[in-house]
């Protein structure tokens, strides 16, 4: 950029943010400024008790630059402006006065005013005129905000606005909206007769930005009888473009939604895969130990806001070690006061854990409540952002992120540590294991703590997206042993499989045959395919004579 | 070791069972001044009782018996509940909220223009008590046949019962099914032309339950105490070897499956009957756990502990919910633990355990290795 261009540039801004002080302060300093003539009084329509009359003079207001009608539109829309009976035009602010016209102060409230007429129409005109002046004025946000308005509104009226913002200087970022929105209005009915080049250089604009509100305006512009032939087709096939351009992004939509359902249930499902799937342990206060995970992200968001107010943002990565340890200490002490008795028992495992998720619901709810508690969302994970026609929310995607890497970690022990290695000799031959001086308790103990671990950092995980409340866990608990089984026992790629699967398949199911029905179908499809196939999708076949 | 000798505790216990039900069925009738009158309230909370041992009973049989751990029980309790519950609901008649001879309130709420398909001929007694076995048993033996053959046992086999009961409870959870949605079906006003509400008519339900009960109980105790028992036994404690002797473990099982889901089934309509109302949270996998632990606290593979069991643990709970609300789940959790983990044969064991006579313990349950399925 030259010097020149950038002093130009730097001119436009200190102009921008001169026009964007706020009026009063104005209004002094242009005290003297001439009376407007009454003949081309602009702002005559807004006295008139019509609504059509006051959207027209708003809609002309809305194309000029003057800093006072930019002033009267703010007014407007805080409903400061009011008539008086002599057909004066007034802006109030607090208890004085000002002659809305000229910006002059009134020194004596005037007699017999009455609020400027406002309907749904006039708020419409408003808030398109406040967009053109936003356009021409407003800082580099209210601009991009402004030419997105204009382009999903298209007022031809407001194409020498859009025109006059393509000729100054802008920002790369608004480039695109602004033809867009010069695209649209060429092609909206009142539009100046530009030929049919330009007509179809415009409908190729619409067609590339796609959307719904493009969409409208190419349909409303190919019925039109009036409209070069030629062009009116190029319309009709950008159409087609547009909707199948929208079907295989809300596709992609519901594929995402699916990963992130897949994400959540591979997260709950992981610490089963290690107690279930590697020790064979059906742990039924599995989804207590995610509720307990879920819980110690509040605690710890809620003793870092008394400690330290400032670090709160941080709370959720300080809340994944906590509440593995939490959840990971509290595993290992129910594989050692419970679990262990009871090896080799496999039913009865499953009754005591159950009893032990009741207990552990019940403490939950003495120590916390029976009500939801407030986990909040940090401002980083808040928002979403587009990936094309895609809507990513930051929070199921940060989900998605932390299931792989939780799912990483896991495979990194169970492939790549001695402790690892000792657990797998463990669950293959216990017998053998221990006469290789591989203390089986211990190893025990830690397996199942690690499972735990994993449950409690899918706590961490749900508290962001469900509520938290001591019956979160039971609403994963059926999941989660699905997702495992359905995987295949002992195989973590199963249980991830089996998770997207699970996921996809339900979103996919969801439009089809609506939320619920489609849970009951895939529950029974899921039976259907356990039976088939009793040990999963990707068992681990052995040459026993019950494997 | 299970001989000629063995449950001679059913019988006793179903002669305990209709000894009771008749004294509360004639406590209750006595005048509300006597100081041996029992309460309505009572009897249909004994009634209550009753049906919820036919369900442990049920447990028993395929989870003592054949190791089939049942987390889905509930499953067929429930639809024979609703089966009779249809029933009752069409004898209410023009005398509902609305007033509509024809359609039950609910579908007149739905503003439904007539009975789905499935309602047909459940304003007869007897198409009703067919519906009541034939649901339940067809839903178990489709079920059961599946599985058993496709040799899904153990734990997959408990967790695909529970899948099962759960999505059968979101389903009756809809509305569009025609059923009640939530609220299930209640209200009901008279069976066969008795007043439900009159003391007559629950003591005399009471009296059916009790009655029924002890035919369940004598019944299942014929099923396992011969031949075909110490068969049911071998199957659930070496099923391959079973095998390679050349009996089917599949026929076997989905025989006892399915007599047992008729068993809860009947359990289930007999409760909706003295307990007046069934919803859909009968289907939660919670509820079938908890079929279980009565089993377990009573002594599992005993069929009379079944019923103790049942009574029981639900005696104790009406008791603490009353009483102290927020420590059941304690109880009822340390229970399930304590009962694991000291009591493997229930109280009946405990019971013979003091008394020396093992006999009639069933043997424990032994694994040979390589059988963990």
């Amino acid at each position: 950029m030259s010097d020149r261009r950038r002093r130009i540039a730097l001119l436009a801004l200190l102009g921008v943010a001169l026009a964007g002080a706020p009026a009063p302060s104005r209004a002094q300093t242009v005290d003297a400024a001439p009376p407007v003539a009454a003949a081309a009084d602009p702002y005559a329509g807004l006295t008139s008790p019509h609504f059509e009359a006051i959207a027209a003079a708003v809609g002309r207001l809305g194309t000029e630059g003057a800093p006072q009608a930019q002033a009267v539109l703010r007014a407007l829309s805080a409903h400061h402006l009011f008539v008086a009976e002599d057909g004066g035009l007034y802006v109030r602010e607090g208890e004085s006065w000002t002659d809305a016209r000229t910006g002059a102060p009134v020194t004596s409230a005037p007699a017999g005013v009455r609020a400027v007429r406002e309907n749904n129409r006039v708020r419409g005109a408003l808030a398109q005129a406040m967009a053109g002046q936003a356009l021409l004025a407003g800082d580099a946000a209210a601009r991009r905000d402004a030419a997105a308005r204009l382009a999903d509104h298209p007022d031809p009226a407001m194409l020498p606005v859009v025109d006059r913002a393509l000729a100054t200087p802008h920002e790369a970022g608004l480039e695109a909206p602004l033809r867009r929105a010069r695209a649209a209005m060429l092609l909206s009915p009142g539009a100046p007769a530009t030929g049919e080049q330009a007509q179809s250089a415009a409908v190729r604009v619409l067609r590339d930005a796609g959307g719904l509100d493009a969409r409208a305006v190419l349909a409303r512009f190919a019925a039109d009888e009036t409209a070069p032939a030629e062009a009116r087709q190029a319309a009709q096939s950008a159409i087609v473009t547009i909707d199948r351009r929208i079907r295989l992004w809300s596709l992609a939509q519901q594929v995402f939604y699916g990963l992130s359902l897949g994400s959540v249930l591979l997260l709950a499902a992981m610490g089963l895969a290690i107690t279930f799937g590697v020790m064979g342990i059906i742990n039924m206060a599995h989804g207590e130990l995610v509720m307990l995970g879920a819980y110690t992200t509040y605690l710890t968001q809620k003793t870092l806001m008394a400690v330290a107010p400032g670090l709160a943002a941080f709370s959720l990565p300080l809340a994944v070690p906590a509440a593995f340890l939490v959840c990971g200490a509290a595993g290992m002490l129910i594989e050692r006061g419970l679990i262990r008795f009871l090896y080799g028992r496999p039913l009865e495992t499953l009754l005591a854990t159950w009893g032990l998720s009741l207990v552990l619901q019940q403490a939950v709810r003495s120590l916390f409540g029976p009500t939801n508690v407030a986990v909040a969302t940090p401002g980083w994970l808040a928002g979403s952002f587009q990936l094309g026609g895609l809507t990513v929310t930051l929070d199921r995607f940060a989900i998605m992120l932390f299931a792989g890497a939780v799912m990483g970690a896991v495979f990194l022990v169970l492939r790549r540590t001695a402790l690892g290695l000792q657990m797998r000799a463990v669950t293959q031959n216990r017998r053998m294991a221990a006469l290789m001086g591989i203390r089986t308790a211990r190893v025990d103990a830690l397996t199942f703590g690690l499972g735990s671990g994993v449950a409690g950092l899918a706590g961490v995980a749900v508290s962001q997206i469900d509520n938290v409340s001591p019956n979160l866990g039971q609403g994963y608990i059926i999941d989660s042993f699905l997702v495992v089984v359905f995987g295949g026992v002992g195989n973590l790629w199963g249980t991830l499989a089996a998770a997207m699967t699970l996921g996809v398949g339900g979103k996919a199911l969801e439009p089809l045959v609506g939320a619920v029905s489609g849970k009951i179908l895939l529950l029974v499809l899921v039976i259907l395919f356990i039976q088939r196939h009793p040990r999963g999708m990707f068992p681990l076949r052995g040459r026993g004579v019950e494997s | 070791m299970t001989g000629e000798f063995a449950f001679r505790g059913v019988v006793r216990t179903a002669a305990a069972v209709l000894v009771v039900a008749a004294l509360l069925a004639l406590g209750s009738l006595l005048p509300a001044s006597n100081p041996l009158s029992v309460s309505p309230f009572v009897v249909t909370l004994a009634g209550k009782y009753l049906a919820y041992a036919m369900l442990a009973l049920a447990v028993d049989l395929v989870w003592g018996f054949v190791g089939i751990l049942t987390l889905g029980h509930a499953a067929f309790f429930a639809l024979g509940g609703y089966a009779m519950g249809m029933y009752l609901v069409r004898e209410i008649g023009a005398r509902g909220v609305y007033g509509n001879p024809d359609l039950p309130d609910f579908m007149v709420f739905l503003s439904w223009k007539s009975l789905p398909w499935y309602w047909w001929g459940s304003d007869h007694v007897l198409v009703a008590a067919v519906l009541v076995l034939a649901v339940p048993g067809a839903l178990a033996a489709l079920f059961g046949w599946l599985a058993f053959r496709s040799r899904v046992g153990g734990v997959y086999l408990s967790i695909i019962t529970q899948a099962l009961t759960y999505a059968l409870m979101l389903a009756f959870f809809q509305n569009g099914l025609g059923f009640g949605g939530n609220n299930g079906l209640t209200d009901f006003k008279d069976v066969l032309g008795f007043d439900l509400h009159q003391p007559g008519t629950r003591a005399g339900l009471l009296i059916i339950s009790a009655l029924v009960l002890a035919g369940a109980m004598l019944a299942t105790r014929a099923l396992v105490g011969g031949r075909f028992g110490r068969l049911l036994i071998a199957v659930r404690d070496a099923q391959s070897r079973t095998r390679f002797l050349g009996y089917r473990p599949d026929q076997v099982k989905l025989l006892v499956w399915v007599a047992s889901a008729l068993i809860a089934a009947v359990g289930g309509a007999l409760y909706v009957l003295q307990v007046g109302i069934i919803n859909p949270g009968e289907f939660a996998p919670a509820n079938s756990i908890e079929s279980v632990i009565w089993v377990a606290v009573g002594g599992r593979g005993t069929l009379s502990g079944a019923v103790i069991g049942a009574v029981l643990v639900n005696l104790g709970k009406t008791l603490f919910t009353a009483w102290l609300p927020e420590l059941w789940l304690y109880g009822l959790g340390a229970l399930f633990i304590a009962t694991t983990l000291f009591l493997p044969q229930g109280l009946v064991g405990l019971g013979r355990h003091i008394n020396r006579r093992r006999d009639e313990v069933t043997p424990e349950v032994t694994r040979p290795a390589g059988d963990a399925a």
